[in-house]
């Protein structure tokens, strides 16, 4: 309890900012024609492919120089894979979104 | 960073987040509309570039050193395999099995967020515990509950449902909360956190399967958007441990906007999420007691005259018909058709396919023009001037029981009227229920006749009946 305390003080700026983010989140969504509830869950999944620049940030500052040390290689090893996952969220996610509105816009002309 | 001097591209950085934040939330806006969405989707994409580029090149880790040429090469490498592979999966996968992409999409950014969650764990400096153990937690069930969607959707999975499920599963997360706790509050070594951490991982894992098991295929897009909101919430988390705007923004935003579209997508369905996960559907239909009349077929040769001498038709196509792939020869049709003066217009049911908006899709890709696809709504009030309606493979959307009988399981939601045109053609490959396995009285109506066979097949010898007309 008094973790969860300290963490809401500690970060009282950011959790403002995603009550306001929440709230924006769901008014930007509330009108969509069911038409576009897939392709925006698509593009939804690939925004949240956002994780990827963690995994640039724990590959980039990975100590390449000690590899050996402690688990240093395992977590370079598994900083890689939340790349490659994270990269295929992202490109996947975007370029398979697009393909799908592709097609909406080709008959609409 | 606190400790140090705040440089020029630490300001630039925090910009460049702030724009891609910005154009996440502007994308996602565009994606909401018919005209902009493939802008909007575009936005997106060069917000997320952005922020992997400027990182790549001004991040700087707690004792201010940027990036390093060798750890960027990794990083490019990397980048590049995953983007070449998702890329072409991306483009070569068929439009029917979309559903279950987005599902796998989904799978690896969770799996990713729990791994930048189980690394991060062991790292002494970090001082998030809280956050990091929770985004491992999310982020692993969003991975192994998406695959198991993944698998449903590709028919490798089957359902599973007993009523032990839900306590089997409240089991399992009282599990994962006491772990957590645990972490969060003992005074263990640091090697016994260290395996207790994989435990919670492998605990959270069997969770996302148990949680996915018992729910009906049907409601996978439900749950694949519930899962696609727990991936954003994940990588929040994890924007957390770096004190990452981007990450925690984008994360949160796609979390809300998942949720939102997850009780959009139930409330298409008429059914509540909390009905969706305990997974009561299915079955049931107790309505025995009605007259069920007699099936009538009709041979093709004959639903070719009535199709091609009436003035509208309706073709109200589901699932079925993306699995037989047979929307291409379903659209020759629909040219014939037009050509012998006959008004051919589709009607959509909103959750029509595996997605709400999948049906659109497929039908796009067999060159259907787009002002022909009618929602629901739009078209129902047409319904009794239409001569003839053609149901191909679909079933539970065009079912009555869902206005008059309150005991049904799908009562209440809403649907297609065809039972109020003057002619209905449905096409099934025999009397078997739909996929929420409940009992048709629309079969047996007075004005209802079957054209049984493989939707492709029957529509292949309508479409040569019309052309010997």
């Amino acid at each position: 309890m008094e973790s969860i305390l300290q963490f809401f003080f500690s970060n009282k700026e950011a959790i403002f900012i995603i009550a306001l983010t929440i709230f924006l989140g769901l008014e930007v969504i509330s009108n969509v024609p069911s038409v576009l509830h897939t392709p925006l869950m698509s593009g939804a999944n690939a925004i949240s492919g956002v994780i990827i620049i963690g995994g640039i940030i724990l590959v980039g500052h990975a100590d390449l120089e000690n590899i050996t040390e402690g688990s240093n290689l395992l977590n370079l090893v598994l900083g890689i894979f939340a790349l490659l996952f994270g990269t295929l969220n992202v490109i996947g996610g975007f370029v398979v979104t697009d393909r799908m509105l592709e097609m909406f816009k080709k008959k609409k002309k | 960073m606190d400790s140090l001097n705040i440089t020029n591209g630490d300001i630039i950085l925090e910009f460049i987040y702030l724009l891609a934040a910005l154009l996440f939330v502007v994308g996602l806006k565009l994606l909401s509309s018919p005209e902009s969405a493939r802008r909007g989707n575009m936005w997106a994409g060069a917000g997320m570039i952005m922020a992997m580029i400027a990182t790549m090149v001004l991040h700087r880790d707690g004792v201010g050193n940027t990036i390093k040429g060798g750890n960027l090469v990794i990083i490019l490498g990397a980048i590049a395999l995953g983007g070449v592979i998702g890329g072409v999966i991306a483009r070569k996968i068929k439009m029917t099995a979309m559903p279950q992409l987005v599902s796998f999409f989904n799978a690896t950014g969770g799996a990713a967020s729990a791994l930048v969650a189980l690394i991060e764990f062991s790292n002494p400096d970090n001082q998030s515990i809280l956050v990091t153990l929770l985004g491992l937690v999310i982020g692993s069930i969003a991975f192994s509950g998406s695959m198991i969607a993944y698998g449903k959707l590709n028919g490798n999975i089957k359902d599973i449902f007993s009523k032990w499920m839900t306590y089997i599963n409240l089991l399992i997360l009282a599990g994962v909360v006491l772990i957590v706790v645990l972490l969060l509050t003992s005074g263990m070594p640091a090697e016994s956190k260290q395996i207790l951490v994989y435990v919670l991982l492998a605990v959270s894992l069997v969770y996302g399967v148990s949680f996915v098991m018992p729910i009906g295929g049907a409601d996978m897009p439900v749950v694949i958007s519930l899962l696609n909101s727990f991936t954003g919430i994940a990588a929040a988390m994890a924007g957390f441990i770096y004190q990452n705007q981007a990450m925690i923004l984008g994360g949160i935003f796609v979390g809300a906007a998942g949720t939102i579209l997850t009780l959009l997508m139930c409330k298409a369905m008429n059914r509540s999420l909390i009905n969706v996960i305990i997974g009561s559907f299915g079955g049931g239909g107790t309505a025995a007691d009605r007259e069920k009349g007699i099936v009538k077929e009709v041979s093709a040769t004959d639903a070719a005259v009535m199709l091609n001498y009436s003035k509208k038709v309706v073709i109200v196509p589901g699932y079925g018909l993306a699995v037989a792939q047979a929307q291409h020869i379903c659209s020759e049709m629909d040219e014939l058709l037009e050509a012998n003066g006959v008004e051919v217009k589709y009607a959509i049911h909103p959750v029509a396919g595996r997605m709400p908006g999948h049906m659109n899709v497929l039908l796009a890709e067999a060159d259907v023009p787009y002002e022909k696809l009618v929602e629901m709504d739009e078209i129902n009030p047409d319904m009794p001037k239409t001569d003839v309606v053609v149901v191909i493979g679909a079933n539970d959307v065009v079912n009555p029981a869902a206005l008059d009988d309150p005991s049904s399981p799908i009562y209440g939601m809403p649907i297609i009227m065809v039972h109020e045109a003057k002619n209905v053609i449905i096409m099934k490959r025999g009397m078997g229920k739909g996929y929420a396995a409940i009992e048709n009285y629309l079969f047996y109506a007075d004005n209802t006749r079957m054209l049984f066979g493989h939707a492709k097949d029957s529509l292949q010898k309508l479409v040569t009946e019309i052309k010997a007309l």
